[in-house]
């Protein structure tokens, strides 16, 4: 269609490129739906489109072919005035439908990348459910744990924040940033660990054999997993490394606090052992006992109630290691030692990503 | 309440705790570690249980038990013995009562 193109470098000329390109892609993703009929239409369509949006008027006929408008001029021209009204009319309605299709692909990306989401969150959860029997008191049958689903969210927020506040750290020390600034990092690291507790115990309150699983956590992290969460003295032992050398003074207050670390996480260890004990023969039925089924039932899920009372622990001996450690430590040696520890983490997830990731080609 | 401070002064390290409380072990494992051997009364056996959590209650205890006392002072409960630890503060405070070994 020579006139067409004449008109779209008519336009060019003009330095109009914008409408081209949307013009070009919706018309690009309606291919599959048109005919060759309307594809014409289209481009007429366009073409008034354009003129209606730089007001330009094309002395030419509009038409691509021949229609007339030598032979009788009044007449003609009120055709042609009355296809331009169409045509803009046309333009207009496409234009509306464009609008409306476009955000209706913006909503199904959206609800598709949250409906994956959902389908990865709930195959998971399906796996630990089936574990123990799907019993409908868990309420995982159907009816997903609010608690636990914002939890979900929260968390996988909560990952992307870590990371972003890893690479920041990283490039200020790299960058050679002043102790002000360090500060603000270390501060927001140390912050954001404590709204990671506070999640915790929120979905401690929701669900605590969800927490005490390490579902939430990926296949390596989970096989460091202590009583719903990271080790304390695992977390001295692989930031130490990392730091600048420690003053003489350093020296001991960081050999004592790996050592009361490991000491408070022994004994909650040993507490827990007892507490796994105790509620097996809570609900281990007794024939001795003249309690009924739902007395002993009653007492079993009462020393349940202990199990958050452990996570909470072993949570707050894990905030309060990292507390004492940043005190210990100069800002410098603190957001180096932060970095340390996120980036461990990371590699703990960007390991069980490979490991879990499908074969990618045949031996 | 005079129960419970009497019981408290008797000896240097005192746990307040219950037969079925597995924190209260956690407690007393950790003080076995540092060197201590605290005296530990479990309230849910003595004829005035009930009174005696009470009383720690209104001490200021949020969790009745465990319910640490060092010297006749109240150190607290789970939480405070272990901030304590980890700074340091709490060895400091035991070195009088710890065994010789």
């Amino acid at each position: 269609m020579s006139y067409s193109s004449t008109q779209f470098a008519t336009s060019r000329q003009m330095g109009i490129y914008e409408p081209f390109r949307q013009i070009g892609v919706w018309k690009e993703t309606f291919r599959g739906d048109h005919t060759s009929n309307t594809a014409a239409s289209t481009i007429l369509e366009e073409d008034s489109g354009i003129e209606n949006k730089i007001g330009f008027v094309s002395h030419e006929p509009m038409l691509p072919s021949g229609n007339g408008n030598d032979h009788e001029p009044s007449r003609s021209a009120d055709k042609v005035q009355r296809r331009l009204e169409q045509n803009r009319e046309a333009a207009r309605k496409s234009r509306m439908r464009k609008k409306v299709y476009v955000q209706q692909l913006e909503t199904s990306r959206l609800k598709l990348a949250q409906l994956e989401l959902e389908i990865d969150r709930v195959r998971k959860r399906g796996a630990y459910a089936s574990s123990s029997l799907g019993t409908s008191h868990m309420g995982y049958n159907g009816a997903l744990n609010s608690g636990i689903t914002t939890f979900e969210m929260e968390y996988v927020h909560w990952v992307e924040e870590q990371h972003r506040q890893i690479v920041e750290l990283r490039n200020a020390l790299h960058d050679h940033a002043t102790d002000i600034e360090l500060r603000k990092l270390v501060d927001s690291g140390l912050n954001h660990y404590a709204i990671l507790f506070r999640m915790k115990a929120d979905a401690a309150r929701a669900d605590i054999f969800y927490l005490l699983s390490g579902i939430w956590r990926t296949p390596v992290e989970r096989h460091f997993h202590w009583i719903g969460g990271f080790r304390p003295s695992e977390l001295l032992n692989i930031v130490l490394p990392q730091l600048q050398p420690l003053t003489d003074q350093q020296l001991p207050d960081f050999y004592n606090l790996q050592q009361s670390s490991q000491q408070a996480e022994d004994a909650l260890s040993q507490g827990m052992d007892k507490l796994q004990q105790t509620l097996a023969l809570s609900i281990a039925a007794d024939p001795t006992s003249g309690e009924s089924f739902g007395c002993q039932m009653a007492s079993a899920l009462e020393k349940l109630e202990a199990l958050e009372i452990f996570v909470s622990q072993a949570d707050h001996l894990r905030q309060q290691t990292l507390q004492q450690m940043s005190r210990i430590l100069t800002t410098h040696q603190a957001a180096e030692g932060l970095l340390a520890l996120g980036e461990y983490f990371h590699r703990l997830r960007a390991l069980s990503s490979l490991w879990t990731a499908p074969p990618r080609k045949p031996t | 309440m005079d129960r419970v401070m009497r019981l408290a002064s008797e000896k240097g390290v005192v746990i307040f705790s219950k037969s079925s409380c597995c924190l209260c072990y956690a407690v007393n494992i950790l003080f076995q570690e540092i060197g201590v051997s605290p005296v530990v009364h479990e309230i849910d056996q003595d004829p005035e249980g009930r009174e005696m959590e009470k009383a720690l209650t209104r001490l200021g205890c949020t969790a009745p038990v465990p319910a640490v006392f060092i010297g006749g002072n109240l150190i607290g409960s789970t939480n405070e013995v272990m901030s304590l630890h980890l700074k340091g503060q709490l060895i400091p405070q035991l070195k009088p009562y710890q065994q010789q070994t």
